[in-house]
């Protein structure tokens, strides 16, 4: 860590520009990147703090849905009066992230940003149809948050760019979500697969849009556009539940490793996806 | 490699200390301030060892650089008694000998004091789910659960009769 | 579960031991002010760090420092160059013997590295930064060799060598092919072929367990001084200082007085403590580089290099008769050593019956090196893994017989007048008592839901007295010191400050019990072996006891009378003859003031080799859900009964039961090394490493069952490492119980237990 330098700047663009060097690297919770500077996995020349940004801590209600700054806690989604009532899958699935330490730092942006297959806000965001605003040298733009990570490790954003926000949609009465991953102990490992569905239903508890979206089973978090669709049109009868199962087996990629197999991996990932759609069907039905 | 200068406040006093960018906010309590009461178990935030409080929020101080810190609030373990009257928590652990080797002792503590800050009536469920990032592995967590929950409720008897 | 169950009334009123007063160094502790190795700062001194062997196996061809030494900032560097060649000599240290060549060659490679993350030079630095960046530039040639871990290949005839001198020892004839097997070891009795051949049932079965690590959450941590006339200071957190003072003064050839080691507070031990990995090398650096230096491991290196115990294979043989009698049992074990001889077998050879009354029995134990840590102890060491194979192979005949699970080891239960299977004729023990706890716990009754089972298993452990010293010393205010040579891991130095006051008539709190290090008290083994109350204990009590005597001889003078008109009473003497005590009795107090006119200081001291520590049994009973879809394995709850003699501070002794059944509950469920095809473990962290959280436990029901052990004055028996040994048989049988389906590799992790539980139903 010789050369090592620490940047806090106070504007986006100021960001933008520490960002464009070769070997700079955005810090937002920390939990994630001091790791891997001290194991030496990552070594940047610089660290470019987003935290004293304005805008990129707070959530905000606008235009029906919400904002969330990109650098926000855990710990702040889970106490916002109404984001859990609209998006518990969301929240739940953030306050999963390591301990109530790590929840005191670790953020959206950075889980999204760090790219690893397993992170589990991702694939709530995912089924939740969430967008990213990123900011960078040629303005900002936004960009559906499925389209950020291409690879374990690896993101689509280019020198410079970084995420100011997230943005969720508004949303109608009686719908959902729920996130539920397996580790082997109750807390604080990494998902071994993880699984977000994000439902909506009509007055008479039909499914009318559905979408799911499994983590820890694939390079990136995948959305399944057929599991999604075979709960709609159902109330989640054992048979759509089943197709449901069939298509998020088919659609997982898993590699064997320290933490599960990639036969085990397949199988928790249906079971996953069957209880969380469950669990968010049940949320929809008490939202008026 | 020049060193930066940060000035924040800790247990209540105001602080300036010099860090190389590198250096955690963990770091410099045990080698720039000498509150050794933090302590290193693992260094990847996985063992809650060197917790204490930023701004109101539990945090490890292994992934906080020293240079967030700017500005901000910390509290240390050596903070959480006032003069020598022991913090309830602290009271509590020794009554129920919560504490073996005591390694784990001060970042369990300050866990503790921000579980009962945000929830003065937690469940045994919901004291276990918070501490899970404090590792022990001397006691088995019993008797740190029931001294937590009984200060707890100690801690609402006194809000009562206050 | 807090008053501890009493078979017998012994008569006795005790107002001290038995009680729970506040532990005399909890303050400095939960404010954060007790100084543990790695809270140490001495002027002028350097930090210390190791470079460390990125290979599994290789030659060290050549190791050049020039360019580490010549950077600004680095004081020292040292290779096994530095270090004397030592003749292989074994030294009684710890709770095993140690091979000192082995050792030292452990501390720092010499010649070959055996592991990934062995030892192979060391630098000290003005900084942490500096010392790192001396590490990278120490340039090393190996040429790689291959390398074996798992412990059944490492036997295999083709498997690659570890040592080219290693043959052997316990099969007799001496053999002339080098092997990775150090030592047959073997315990017979009776005719098991007869055995086999009575029996009505014979099960055969083999269970394994991965390598685990004690994972005490303080790194190991050391300050060493040396000063240029040879003296030296090490602060180190260890669980026995005279330890590491005699295994420093052996490795580097000093004389033991050159060597003073006084004890930092220590953040866990469980066994992994009781010898040396960094010292030496502080010692080393800081005599080549003229300042103190401070060592600490990271946790990474925790991992790679010290501990863990061994992985093992356990087959069991037993036989019974339909009214459950064992007939024969014939046990192999099977035991990962790591990079050096010197697993634990031995001792689970000695263990593995030992709840058993079996006339016929084979126990073979085999000692192997693989290219992975060298073992060390850890908590009861060899019987948890031999208690797995055996308490299931129990369960496995209990099955089979329709017989319950309790009354099976009821029926083969071993009692006062047995002969113990390692040799001496079991007396006080409190096995069958312990049974009882269990059977009529509530616990028992408690009915189980749809996916829940319930395990029971059995544990032993020798427990050991060994060598203590203690000064106990009267202030002139009638205050006491009680300084004992035991670093405290557990609580015992409340218990040590209990027994002294017990026996002086004084509150606790007038007795201020210390650590103190080599220097200023005699020798004192490890704490470990759960020996500490009972021979640190006993020499507590017997110093105390000589104190009394003292104290009524100074009383009989001062009143003119013979020494057996005087008893001691309640913190003071008391006259019996009438009229000669005109100011009533004499307390501590005042013969404390007026010390000097009846001969002088009031101070003893104590050193012994304790004798007659009494084996400690344990029954614990588990239920868990597993989730059939997921294989995940909750514990809804556990309860332990342990044979504790007599506890002292029931506190303690409960912390220790509960601690250790965490460890067995963690060891059982999801902690193990786990090694890359290079030989390289990938989970050395606490993320990958898991070890039980708050959130994975319930509480866990403590119950003493007290048989006094007679041999200490207050009865006590050790406590430490019984706890550990039932809970990963416990919880084996518990998941047969909740699936149907019997787990025989350890770790339980949910994905095996699924994969089991499709096998089962296909």
């Amino acid at each position: 860590m010789a050369q090592l330098s620490y940047l806090s700047p106070s504007s986006v663009d100021d960001a933008v520009k520490a960002l464009s060097g070769a070997s700079a690297r955005a810090l937002s919770g920390g939990t994630d990147l001091l790791v891997q500077v001290r194991s030496g996995r990552a070594k940047p020349d610089q660290i470019v703090d987003l935290k004293r940004i304005p805008g990129l801590i707070g959530i905000r209600a606008e235009n029906g849905g919400f904002v969330i700054g990109s650098a926000t806690c855990g710990a702040m989604l889970s106490e916002h009066p109404t984001l859990s009532k609209i998006w518990p899958g969301i929240v739940e699935a953030a306050n999963l992230i390591g301990s109530t330490q790590v929840q005191g730092r670790a953020s959206l942006g950075g889980n999204l940003c760090n790219a690893s297959p397993a992170a589990d806000s991702v694939p709530a965001l995912i089924a939740a149809r969430a967008s990213c605003v990123i900011a960078g040298p040629g303005g900002a733009r936004e960009a559906a948050v499925e389209t950020i990570v291409n690879g374990p490790g690896k993101t689509s954003l280019a020198a410079g760019e970084f995420i100011i926000a997230f943005k969720l949609p508004p949303r109608g009465p009686r719908s959902s979500d729920a996130y539920l991953r397996m580790i082997p102990r109750t807390e604080m490992d990494i998902a071994i697969a993880g699984a977000a569905v994000s439902l909506a239903l009509d007055a008479d508890g039909v499914c009318t849009s559905a979408f799911v979206a499994l983590g820890a089973v694939a390079p990136t978090a995948l959305l399944v556009a057929e599991a999604g669709q075979a709960l709609i049109g159902s109330r989640l009868e054992a048979a759509a539940l089943t197709r449901m199962e069939e298509a998020v087996r088919a659609a997982c990629q898993p590699i064997s490793d320290k933490r599960g197999t990639a036969d085990y991996r397949t199988k928790i990932a249906a079971v996953l996806a069957h209880r969380a759609a469950v669990i968010a069907w049940n949320r929809a039905k008490e939202q008026a | 490699m020049s060193k930066q200068r940060t000035a924040a406040i800790v247990n209540g006093d105001p602080v300036e200390f010099l860090s190389d960018p590198g250096q955690t906010l963990l770091d410099v309590l045990r080698d720039e301030l000498h509150l050794t009461g933090s302590k290193e178990g693992c260094g990847s935030g996985d063992c809650g060892a060197c917790s204490v409080i930023m701004d109101g929020r539990l945090v490890c101080s292994c992934l906080v650089l020293a240079a967030e810190v700017e500005g901000c609030r910390v509290e240390t373990i050596e903070g959480l008694s006032t003069g020598s009257t022991l913090h309830p928590l602290q009271q509590k652990f020794l009554d129920h000998a919560a504490l073996q080797c005591g390694f784990c002792t001060p970042g369990i503590l300050m866990a503790s004091k921000a579980l009962l800050d945000a929830n003065p009536d937690p469940t045994e469920s919901e004291a276990r789910y918070w501490l899970a990032g404090n590792l022990c592995r001397c006691t088995g967590y019993d008797k740190i659960i029931k001294a937590v929950l009984d200060t707890a409720a100690e801690l609402r008897q006194d809000r009562k009769s206050a | 579960m807090n008053r501890p169950v009493k078979p017998e009334d012994t008569g006795t009123i005790l107002k001290v031991v038995g009680t729970r007063p506040i532990r005399p160094d909890g303050v400095e502790k939960v404010t954060g002010r007790a100084a543990y190795g790695a809270d140490l700062h001495l002027p002028g001194m350097l930090i210390g760090k190791v470079k460390r062997s990125p290979h599994a196996h290789a030659r060290i061809i050549s190791i050049d420092t020039r360019k580490a030494l010549a950077l600004p900032g680095v004081k020292a560097v040292m290779t096994s160059a530095d270090m004397p060649n030592l003749a292989a000599e074994h030294y009684e240290a710890g709770e095993s013997a140690s091979n000192l060549k082995d050792l030292s060659a452990n501390v720092m490679a010499r010649g070959k590295v055996l592991y990934h993350g062995h030892a192979v030079a060391a630098v000290a630095a003005t900084s942490n930064a500096i010392a790192d960046q001396a590490l990278d530039l120490i340039e090393i040639v190996y040429e790689t060799l291959p390398h074996v871990i798992d412990v059944e290949e490492a036997m295999a005839p083709d498997a690659p060598i570890l040592h080219d001198q290693m043959f052997t020892a316990g099969l007799g004839e001496t053999p002339t092919k080098a092997s990775n097997i150090a030592t047959k070891h073997r315990l017979d009795r009776g005719d098991v072929a007869a055995g086999f051949a009575a029996a009505d049932v014979i099960v055969e079965t083999r269970y394994s367990s991965a390598a685990v690590h004690q994972g005490y959450i303080e790194p190991h941590a050391c300050v060493a001084s040396y000063a240029a006339d040879g003296q030296t200071q090490v602060w180190s957190s260890s669980q026995g200082h005279f330890v590491i003072r005699g295994l420093c003064a052996k490795l580097l050839k000093m004389r033991f007085s050159d060597v003073r080691v006084i004890p930092a507070e220590i953040g866990g031990g469980f066994g992994g403590k009781t010898t040396v990995y960094l010292e030496p090398l502080a010692l080393v650096l800081s005599q080549k580089s003229g300042h103190p230096v401070k060592m600490v491991m990271t946790r990474e290196e925790v991992f790679r290099a010290t501990g863990p115990t061994s992985a093992s294979v356990v087959t069991v043989k037993m036989g019974a008769k339909n009214d459950g009698t064992i007939t024969a049992a014939q046990v192999d074990l099977k035991f990962q050593a790591g990079a050096f001889a010197g697993s634990p077998v031995g001792a689970a050879v000695m263990t593995s019956l030992a709840c058993y009354d079996v006339a016929n029995f084979e126990i073979t134990g085999w000692d192997v090196v693989t290219n992975s840590p060298k073992v060390a102890a850890y908590r009861a060491p060899g019987a948890p893994n031999a208690a797995l194979g055996v308490e299931c192979a129990v369960d496995e005949l209990a099955e089979r017989l329709g017989m319950d699970p309790m009354a099976i080891r009821e029926k083969n239960a071993v009692r006062d007048g047995v002969r113990a299977p390692y040799g001496p004729i079991y007396k006080n023990i409190g096995y069958v008592e312990t049974l009882e706890a269990i059977k009529s716990h509530p616990h028992m009754s408690i009915p189980l839901g749809p996916n829940q089972g319930r395990g029971i298993a059995a544990g032993f452990w020798f427990n050991i007295g060994g060598e203590s010293t203690v000064n106990l010393s009267i202030n002139e205010d009638g205050t006491a010191i009680v300084s004992t040579g035991s670093p405290d891991i557990g609580g015992s130095r409340a218990s040590m400050a209990m027994m002294a006051a017990e026996v002086l008539g004084i509150g606790v709190e007038q007795v201020r019990p210390i650590v103190a290090d080599t220097a200023s008290i005699g020798f004192s083994t490890v704490t470990g072996g759960s020996r500490t109350t009972f021979a640190t204990g006993m020499a507590v009590v017997q110093a105390a006891e000589k104190l009394v005597i003292d104290l009524k001889r100074r009383a009989a003078e001062t009143w003119g009378v013979d020494q057996d008109q005087v008893v001691w009473q309640d913190g003071a003497a008391h006259c019996l003859q009438a009229g000669k005590a005109p100011k009533g009795a004499l307390t501590l107090a005042a013969l404390a003031g007026s010390a000097g006119k009846t001969g002088g200081p009031i101070a003893t001291v104590v050193a012994l080799n304790a004798q007659g520590a009494g084996p400690g049994f344990g029954v614990h009973v588990c239920d868990v859900e597993v989730d059939p879809e997921t294989g995940h394995v909750t514990v809804l709850r556990y309860t332990a009964a342990q044979d504790v003699g007599k506890a002292i501070h029931p506190a303690y002794v409960e912390g220790q039961i509960q601690g250790g059944v965490a460890q067995g509950i963690g060891w059982a469920l999801n902690e193990e090394y786990v090694f890359s095809t290079g030989g390289v473990m990938e989970n050395a962290g606490f993320l990958d490493y898991r070890v039980p959280v708050a959130s994975d436990l319930p509480m866990i029901d403590a119950v003493m069952v007290e048989v006094p052990n007679p041999a200490h004055p207050y009865g006590a028996k050790g406590v430490g490492e019984v706890p550990i040994v039932p809970p990963l048989a416990a919880l084996a049988i518990a998941v047969r119980h909740a699936t149907g389906v019997r787990m025989h590799d350890l770790p339980l992790s949910p994905s095996k237990i699924r994969a089991a539980i499709d096998a089962n139903a296909g």
